[in-house]
């Protein structure tokens, strides 16, 4: 009596199914599959956004109100810090290219793994190592750091918090940063699949790839900047302490030398994103592929250039001004190439308004305010009215939140079907982008005026009269605090409950759309087909 | 990081070591710019202060890491004909002698210690600026090229146990016997340029 039952086929789940059949966190954290080490930076790295953000809103709150209002001067120093070292160094640098870029790099090109899986892994634990020294100089006895998170001399030096803790973090991560950027110069060299030549490479992976030598080539200046930080609290060399013969200012060049190329290590991966989206909900393909790429090229290596427009004001030859100005200039030109290149992609194009290209289209006109803003401050005459002002805090998060971080959650809604195997629903998640895209600009806006009118950054207090944009800023960051929650709350019931996603749910052209979502662990079932891959 | 080598890719492997190679250059490249900041600063002072650096030991230190080279260039050619035994003996050699660079370097370490020749003594809180500049330079310098030199002999040692233990060959070893290699030239190359700009300008 043999009785024939027919069990349903599980639903596929792909690499989400440990190949030896292993579940549970060990699965994941010890795993050198690239897609499960991709995820596992998401996690990561969306966890301290969320911190980042709590603590960004608790100053707003601290700044409802002239004088103290929540907190004293002194937590307001560290709580600036703490979320400047969180979003630069935790959550923006790797945000791109470690979670997604190392989900959909080799996919991208054809290949079943990064060039060395293990050292890949071996990244995430180094980046989690980083993530604990910060944690630890938050918490750990003593003051939690109050330098901001440029870690400027002579103060750094002088004060008694924990910054050679937050410092040594800072340092870590930058490693960890080097072993994926190295990493993923490797993969695109010598593991793209047959067939495909330079100029058939994914915009995405071609902003990765010129990323990763950034990463290589400029993270290690820092890594020696800290690390002189640290000795001079450590083993008082001086060399940065005037009265021993040093030179302060000597800190700030090596520490912009680096710093500079890192905010094109935070946008030109987002940039890569907003050339996968933006021809896949147009139904066109890019316009300019070649001029795109050159530009990421072009952003990639003048961005070296332009260091000193941080350091206008802090004592340079006239020569030095005008020639970091000049080159300031210069570096927006290949950005402005690549919005060209959107908004034409765009144009005649038969377009679906999804979530994912609602957050790209305000990725173009939010990067745009802050592109150009930038130019403001490159001018010599203006910074100086605005050098260390809110006009600066208003552009930086407009080039950075607005810009990448809009961008990661156009990527993120985009390749979430792949991911996860799962649909997200329309409907709340543009709700959730008009209350992001609608409390981002009531939060920054009024920052532009303010830094006009003189309101100095850092400063946990101000002048009575400039109250009424302060409230305006506050209350922004609540309507955009909802709209991430909303999100957060709409992706997390996805995750669980979403549409099955079929393996090509846009229509879209990357090879990564050619395996079932999610893909298995060997990312390809059958050989992808070359031809029409490029977006 | 000598690497597995991406499913034992050797051009993968090697590439990702030149990388690294690059990556090491630069954070001494970003002392090398301090130095070379400060010298055009003070150049008398760094002129003085060099003369007090022992030529013996600074030469000697050169010596032997050259030849640690050279040992460590024989091993590289005689693993690749298969003489595994040959090779560990010479990585052996290479060894030894970058140990011997490190107990120089500390023997010399503590005469200048011993003469009050290190930032925050008394002794050399007293000269010029310059001078000061010039012995935070070189214990920040040397002080991380011997860090890695130390490193740099735990990989030779960490290459030397692997390959005994697991019965090498030519093919399977190679790009990590070569890329451990590459790491010590470059240990060595520090060297070369550290040498005459602390020892030779008087
Ligand atoms: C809801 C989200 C956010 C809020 C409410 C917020 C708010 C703030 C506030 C109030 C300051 C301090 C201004 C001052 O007193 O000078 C600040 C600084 C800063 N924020 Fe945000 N922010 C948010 C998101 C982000 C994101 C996403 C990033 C980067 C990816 C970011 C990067 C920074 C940096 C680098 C600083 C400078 C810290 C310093 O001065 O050392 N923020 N933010």
């Amino acid at each position: 009596m043999a009785d024939a039952v027919v069990t349903p086929a599980a639903p596929w789940r792909g690499y989400l199914d440990a190949p030896d059949g292993r579940r549970g966190i060990r699965s994941w954290i010890f795993s050198t599959d690239h897609k499960r080490i991709g995820v596992l930076y998401l996690w990561s790295v969306l966890a301290f956004f969320a911190v980042g953000v709590a603590l960004g809103l608790l100053m707003r709150l601290e700044s409802i109100a002239p004088g103290p209002t929540i907190m004293s001067a002194r937590a307001y120093n560290a709580f600036f810090t703490l979320h400047g070292v969180i979003m630069i160094f935790l959550f923006i640098i790797p945000a791109v290219p470690a979670s997604m870029g190392n989900f959909f790099l080799p996919l991208q090109i054809g290949a079943r793994d990064v060039a060395f899986p293990r050292l890949n892994l071996l990244s995430w634990w180094v980046y989690v190592t980083g993530a604990v020294l910060a944690l630890l100089a938050m918490f750990a006895g003593g003051h939690p750091p109050d330098t901001g998170w440029t870690f400027y001399v002579p103060y750094s030096v002088r004060t008694d918090t924990n910054v050679s803790l937050a410092v040594l973090a800072a340092f870590v991560l930058g490693f960890s940063s080097i072993l994926t950027g190295l990493n993923f110069i490797t993969t695109v060299h010598t593991m793209r699949m047959k067939g495909m030549g330079w100029f058939r490479i994914p915009l995405f992976t071609w902003g990765i790839y010129a990323t990763a030598w950034v990463q290589v080539l400029a993270t290690p200046i820092i890594a020696v900047t800290l690390l002189l930080v640290v000795l001079e609290r450590v083993a008082h060399l001086g060399l940065f302490d005037p009265v021993r013969g040093g030179d302060p200012l000597l800190f700030q060049h090596l520490f912009w030398i680096y710093s500079h190329p890192a905010v094109y290590i935070m946008i030109i991966p987002a940039m890569g994103i907003i050339s996968e989206v933006i021809p896949a909900f147009s139904g066109k393909r890019i316009y300019g592929y070649r001029a795109i790429v050159y530009s990421s090229l072009g952003i990639a290596f003048a961005g070296y250039l332009v260091w000193g427009h941080h350091m206008f004001t802090s004592g340079m030859s006239d020569t030095a001004r005008w020639i970091f100005s000049f080159l300031t200039f210069i570096v927006a030109v290949p950005s402005g190439v690549k919005v060209f290149n959107w908004v034409a992609t765009l144009y005649k194009g038969s377009i679906d308004l999804s979530a994912s290209l609602l957050y790209a289209l305000s990725f173009i006109f939010l990067f745009s305010i802050g592109g150009l803003t930038g130019l403001v401050n490159g001018a010599l005459a203006v910074n100086v009215h605005v050098h260390d002002t809110y006009w600066v805090v208003a552009h930086f998060h407009y080039v950075m939140f607005g810009g990448t971080g809009f961008a990661v959650f156009a990527g993120l809604l985009y390749w979430f079907p792949k991911m996860t195997g799962r649909m997200v629903p329309k409907a709340p998640a543009i709700v959730a982008w008009f209350l992001m895209f609608a409390g981002f600009n009531i939060l920054y806006l009024p920052m532009f005026v303010l830094g006009w009118m003189g309101m100095p950054r850092r400063y946990y207090d101000y002048l009575p009269e400039l109250q009424p944009l302060h409230v305006m800023a506050t209350v922004g960051s609540w309507i955009l605090a909802a709209g991430l929650v909303v999100l957060a709350a709409t992706l997390l019931r996805a995750l669980r409950h979403g549409d099955p996603a079929p393996a090509n749910p846009w229509g879209a052209r990357g090879l990564e759309w050619q395996t079932p979502s999610p893909p298995p662990t060997e990312n390809f079932e059958i050989e992808p087909v070359l031809g029409d891959e490029r977006p | 990081m000598t690497e597995e080598g991406g499913h034992g890719n050797a051009r993968a492997s090697r590439m990702g070591m030149w990388l690294f190679l690059f990556t090491e250059m630069l954070l001494f490249g970003g002392l090398f710019l301090v130095y070379a900041v400060y010298r055009r600063g003070h150049p008398e002072a760094f002129h003085a202060a060099s003369g007090e650096l022992s030529l013996a030991f600074g030469a000697g230190n050169t010596i032997l890491l050259l030849t640690s080279s050279l040992s460590m260039a024989l091993a590289v050619a005689a693993f690749e004909r298969g003489l595994i035994s040959r090779a560990l003996a010479l990585i052996g050699g290479t060894i030894g002698m970058g140990l011997l660079f490190l107990v120089n370097k500390g023997l010399e370490w503590s005469v200048k210690f011993g003469h009050g020749l290190y930032p925050g003594a008394a002794v050399l809180e007293a000269r010029d600026p310059g001078e000061r500049l010039f012995f935070s330079l070189y214990f920040a310098m040397t002080g991380l090229h011997g860090l890695h030199v130390l490193v740099g002999a735990g990989v030779l040692g960490a290459v030397v146990v692997l390959v005994r233990r697991s019965g090498a060959t030519a093919e399977r070893h190679g790009p990590l016997v070569e890329n451990a290699g590459l790491y010590w030239h470059l240990v060595d190359i520090v060297w070369i340029f550290l040498f005459p700009l602390f020892y030779l300008i008087t």
